[in-house]
């Protein structure tokens, strides 16, 4: 029963999400209506058969927009997630490998003083000596992933060091880098991969954030923070126009969150022994 | 008098005990024994009304006329802790670590009312009754050892002098001497304040030193009960019979050795900080020779151990391997002729990798040879196993077959020395039996010669021609395994020999 | 007790020293002398020299470094170039609103996620569970300034209860107060929902260990048990996300008071950035910094009393 439910809410996270990065890559290709094209006699249309989900101040079709910023979004999670796992991850391992050594200390204090600075804070930092733009929201982002995958790599590589398998290892001689490589990091996956998706969840809210207060993407790139920023002044006539970009942010970040949670029961180790 | 009548447990369709029946008369030990999954935690949780959520149970758990199984929860409260009270395994979790030990055993006082300071008092005076006169009672549990933890768990059980108290393996996680100390206290209870005992065990010689009567588990039904004295001595069940002749396997005969010697320490030493792990030890293994090596935990084997397989530096003294520099000094050549067998059969493989990977890892040593796939499986033959589980994984065997793959994989570079760390500590004594036949086997076979690490007199006395007994870090005795057991010169070897449950020779003699 | 307390305070102290030396050489590397760029393009040479001098630019790198360093450990912050006022006194009005913002969602916070945590823990698997569950991945799921956009569209323009934003200042507290009821609603809704999950989950962790079993054992209730033995024991984690959750609460208030403007210290450090007034940047974030490194070593000082194992050494 747990598990049929549990499953439900899988099956629901995975369709959201597929559903926004299918939206995302079909942008790359083909979107209903050419956004770069402003026509202000078609400003705020109500939705219809050519424009399904309206139109905004500028006359833009809200759909296409909607994919275009999904793309926006999801390229600087995704990225921002893969500066966290491309350094955080042999940052964790190595730190494990040497617990208690001066590696370790050096690696877990780094993290620390990196957690010291709000994601937005190190945005506004990036900001103020590059000026605003998307990487800006990448590097702000992917910064704070890697004390965070680094902190998971190692809190889940520590119990292992101390199994048989990898004293094993070391007795047929390998060293800790073999060790980590080949024991360790297959064995860790599983709560890599959900992190993944909780990272990538945050990152989608972290870009709209910083789009949304002009730190982020620039004009003309939609992206979905943006989309609400432009819609703030027409809340009063026109709240649809922060509603739609709102709803496509909660439905990606529900989709991944959920997906997580579903992929964290189900290579649970501890829950697969309960279940055989 | 607490009876069980018909006990049956289920979760959903899967049936775990069926009819079990036992009475429990006060001022009695009532001895339940199995193999691990044979239903006796399940008996006890639900004798206590604490079985796990999904369960279902039928039949019948009578106390003063009443059937506790149909009781609401509201009744159980006043039952738990007060008729019916139970201590658990693990002893190092068993305490709120937020808590002080006083707290904690005054609280099972305070739930019916008794005012503050004579919970305290009646604390105080449990704690003394269990031996813990000499400790506060603001101390915390991690400021304790595993024994103390585990009187204080007895004190907090019997705060209320409960008429049952149920042991689920109350000493299975402590060392030999602190094992008969506490058992020693638990007969203590039960024969002076004519409390009755229910006391769950794997081990029969626990059992055989302690109860008065014993039920024997398998697969969720009880097969045979009596007194302990009479069902050892007749055994009539054909599984009683098994499971007796595993506990106390036959003693080695003393063999003749070859004067080749394989692996010596000199004057080793290990420090850590101000602490001296391992403290000026020398031996000396011969080609073909069992060498147990017995202590308690702490006692600096596993400093040892590290050090002869050369995963640690030493800090004094020589460790030579077929008369080249041994320990952390070895070539990787070198390291090929010494491998080792660890304790835990389920910690011991990489679970994403299948056997064949397992088994040829050793090879990083001696580089990989072309037969590397064949040498394999003829490791995996010698173990009783065959090739066609060269391709499954680890989760695939039981525990008895991971320990085969274990041997297996220390076998593949042909070495000389096997180290055996507490090897068949953690497997059922049926089991443990026929990994002890194979060692035996494949020592006389290949000429191994075995460093039997173990905390088990028993299966000590069982492989092994000669004996070290170790405390804090030194020998204090040593020599072959008969002259040891049967006359004992140092102190401690006496106390870890006298606390050693054993089965009495004479109840096994077939008649 | 004394020497972790010691050895804390120390690794407090070097995360302080590494945080402003990384801030102040980050905006050394901004491009343009902001002198000039204050006085415009006509001016003279020598003008543009003179306030330099004034504004503390002259030097060489590590003796401006300590200048500012030195001079925030007695309060002074600089003097910001576009106001030419000192930055404490910039900071200290704007802190009357952040802070007090800050104190609010995480009071918010702490009262909606404690009782939806243990409901959820104790009705584990039930309708109320399922409830919180449900209703807290949904606030996890929806951003705070979105969220904030609702409360505006629906509190205040269409309910009219409240004004869309603004602060009126502290010399009316009720209004103040009022004023900063949406933006602390909207702050603490996602961090509730966070919280609350933790809690379940520690809980629930907790409620599986041995010592709950020996408690369960000696005749406690389930409800006895939760409140006295996994409560306790579960605050550890609670604590850790709690301190964590003020650094997401102070970053969180830049964003929200632009939703709602409130002149607090976001829309201080907006301005700075965009008039390239950059000691208020260097100075408000290093501030920022502070509060969270003080918080984290607050939040393990507090879990050091509460876990008489980490008391001893």
């Amino acid at each position: 029963m747990t598990g049929s439910r549990l499953s439900v809410a899988g099956v629901v996270g995975g369709g959201l999400t597929a559903l926004c990065l299918l939206a995302a890559a079909l942008s790359l290709i083909w979107v209903p209506h050419d956004i770069t094209v402003l026509t202000i006699a078609d400003r705020l249309l109500p939705m219809s058969a050519t424009h399904l989900l309206g139109t905004d101040h500028f006359g833009r079709d809200m759909l296409s927009m909607l994919m275009e910023g999904a793309r926006t979004s999801i390229a600087v999670a995704l990225v921002a997630v893969g500066i966290g796992l491309g350094l955080g991850i042999p940052l964790g391992l190595a730190a494990a490998a040497h617990r208690g050594g001066w590696l370790d200390e050096i690696i877990m204090r780094g993290n620390d003083l990196i957690f010291a600075f709000p994601s937005l804070v190190i945005a506004i930092l990036i900001t103020a000596v590059f000026g605003p733009s998307a990487v800006n929201a990448i590097l702000a982002i992917g910064i704070f992933n890697i004390p965070v995958f680094a902190r998971v790599a190692r809190g889940g590589a520590l119990p292992l060091w101390t199994l048989d398998y990898v004293m094993a290892a070391r007795v047929a001689g390998k060293g800790r880098f073999l060790i980590s490589l080949q024991h360790i990091l297959p064995n860790i996956t599983n709560l890599l991969i959900v992190q993944a998706t909780i990272q990538f969840s945050l990152g989608i809210l972290a870009e709209a954030a910083l789009s949304y207060i002009g730190l982020g993407a620039q004009p003309p790139t939609p992206s979905w923070g943006r989309m609400l920023a432009d819609a703030q002044t027409l809340i009063y006539t026109e709240p649809q126009l922060a509603i739609l970009p709102g709803l496509a942010i909660v439905g990606m970040v529900l989709g991944l969150n959920l997906l997580g949670d579903a992929l964290r029961d189900a290579l649970d180790p501890r829950l697969q022994r309960r279940r055989a | 008098m607490i009876g069980i009548d018909r006990l049956s447990v289920s979760f959903g369709e899967t049936a775990i005990l069926r009819d079990v029946s036992l009475t429990l008369e006060p001022g009695r030990i009532t001895g339940l024994v199995g193999e691990s999954g044979s239903g006796k935690s399940i008996t006890a949780l639900a004798m206590i009304g604490l079985l796990p959520t999904g369960a279902t149970a039928q039949g019948s758990i009578n106390l003063d006329g009443r059937n506790l199984l149909t009781l609401p929860e509201a009744q159980w409260l006043d039952i738990r802790g007060n008729d019916i009270a139970m201590i658990f395994q693990e002893p190092m979790t068993a305490l709120n670590p937020v808590q002080t030990i006083g707290a904690q055993v005054s609280e099972t006082l305070r739930l019916n009312g008794t005012p503050r300071a004579e919970a305290l008092r009646i604390a105080r005076d449990r704690m003394d009754r269990v031996g813990l006169s000499a400790i506060p009672l603001d101390r915390y549990p991690h400021e304790l050892s595993g024994g103390q933890r585990q009187r204080v768990c007895i004190a907090l059980a019997i705060a209320r002098r409960p008429r049952l108290l149920i042991a689920d393996e109350p000493t299975t996680a402590l060392d030999v001497t602190t094992q008969a100390q506490i058992l020693d206290l638990l007969c203590d209870l039960v024969r002076a304040d004519g409390m009755s005992l229910l006391l769950i065990t794997h081990d029969l010689g626990v059992v055989a030193g302690m109860a008065d009567h014993v039920a024997v588990m398998k697969r969720g039904e009880i097969v045979e009960q009596g007194s302990t004295e009479d069902l050892f001595r007749t055994h009539s069940h054909p599984y009683t019979r098994d499971l007796l002749r595993a506990s106390r396997p036959v003693p080695r005969a003393p063999r003749p050795l070859s004067g080749d010697v394989v692996l010596q320490a000199r004057d080793v030493t290990r420090r850590y900080g101000a602490v001296t792990a391992v403290d000026g030890i020398s031996l000396t293994l011969h080609r073909g020779e069992s060498l147990g090596l017995v202590g308690e935990s702490g006692c600096g084997k596993s400093t040892l151990t590290r050090a002869l397989l050369g995963l640690e530096a030493v800090q004094g003294g020589t460790i030579t391997l077929l008369d080249r520099p041994g320990g952390a000094a070895m070539t990787r050549a070198d390291r090929a002729k010494i491998s080792v067998v660890f304790q835990d059969p389920y910690g011991s493989f990489n679970p994403r990798w299948p056997v064949h990977r397992i088994l040829t890892e050793p090879f990083h040593l001696t580089g990989r040879p072309a037969d590397a796939e064949a040498r394999a499986a003829e490791a995996l033959h010698q173990v009783g196993l065959t090739a066609a589980d060269l391709h499954k994984y680890p989760h695939e065997f039981s525990g008895g077959q991971r320990q085969r793959i274990a041997i297996a994989r220390a076998l593949i570079t042909r070495p000389e020395v096997l180290v055996l760390d507490e090897a068949v500590s953690a497997l059922d004594v049926r089991v443990r039996a026929q990994v002890l036949t194979l060692l035996d086997d494949l020592q006389a076979r290949l000429g191994l010669a075995y460093l039997f690490i173990s905390h088990d007199l028993t299966v000590v006395r069982a492989i092994c021609d000669n004996v070290l007994v170790m405390q804090a870090g030194r020998f204090v005795e040593e020599g072959p395994i008969a002259r040891v057991f049967e006359d004992p010169q140092d102190d401690y070897t006496k106390t870890l020999i006298a606390a050693a449950p054993m089965i009495p020779a004479d109840w096994l003699e077939d008649r | 007790m004394i020497r972790t307390l010691l050895s804390r305070a120390l690794s407090l102290i070097l995360s302080l020293v590494v945080a402003s030396v990384v801030i102040f050489v980050m905006l050394q590397a901004v491009p343009g002398d902001p002198a000039a760029f204050m006085l415009g393009l006509n001016a003279q040479p020598d003008t543009v020299a003179a306030l330099r001098a004034e504004l503390g630019l002259e030097g060489s790198l590590p003796a401006r470094y300590l200048d500012w360093v030195s001079g925030m450990v007695v309060g002074d912050f600089g003097t910001s170039y576009t106001y030419r006022v000192p930055v404490s006194g910039l900071v200290a009005d704007r802190i009357g609103v952040s802070g007090p913002l800050a104190a609010y969602a995480l009071l918010l916070t702490v009262v909606l996620a404690i009782p939806a945590g243990l409901i959820a823990a104790s009705m584990r698997g039930r309708a109320a569970d399922w409830g919180v569950m449900g209703a807290t991945q949904l606030g996890i799921a929806i951003p705070n300034f979105w969220f904030a956009m609702l409360l505006v569209f629906v509190f205040a323009i269409t309910l009219k209860w409240v004004s869309a934003g603004g602060f009126p200042g502290w010399s009316d507290p009720v209004a103040a107060i009022k004023a900063l009821t949406l933006p602390a609603v909207a702050l603490a809704l996602p961090q509730a929902s966070i919280l609350a999950r933790v809690l379940r989950g520690a809980l629930i962790d907790t409620l599986d260990q041995d010592y709950i079993r020996t408690a369960r054992a000696k005749g406690l209730s389930r409800r006895a048990v939760t409140v006295r033995h996994a409560l306790r024991n579960a605050a550890i984690p609670v604590l850790t996300i709690l301190g964590l959750q003020f650094s997401f609460l102070l970053a969180g208030a830049i964003i929200i008071e632009n939703v709602f403007f409130l002149p607090g210290l976001g829309r201080l450090i907006f301005q700075g950035i965009t008039q390239r007034d950059l000691i208020v940047v260097q100075s408000v974030t290093m501030l920022l910094v502070f509060a969270v490194i003080a918080v984290t070593f607050l939040v393990e000082l507090a879990y050091t009393l509460a876990d008489p194992r980490l008391r001893r050494r």
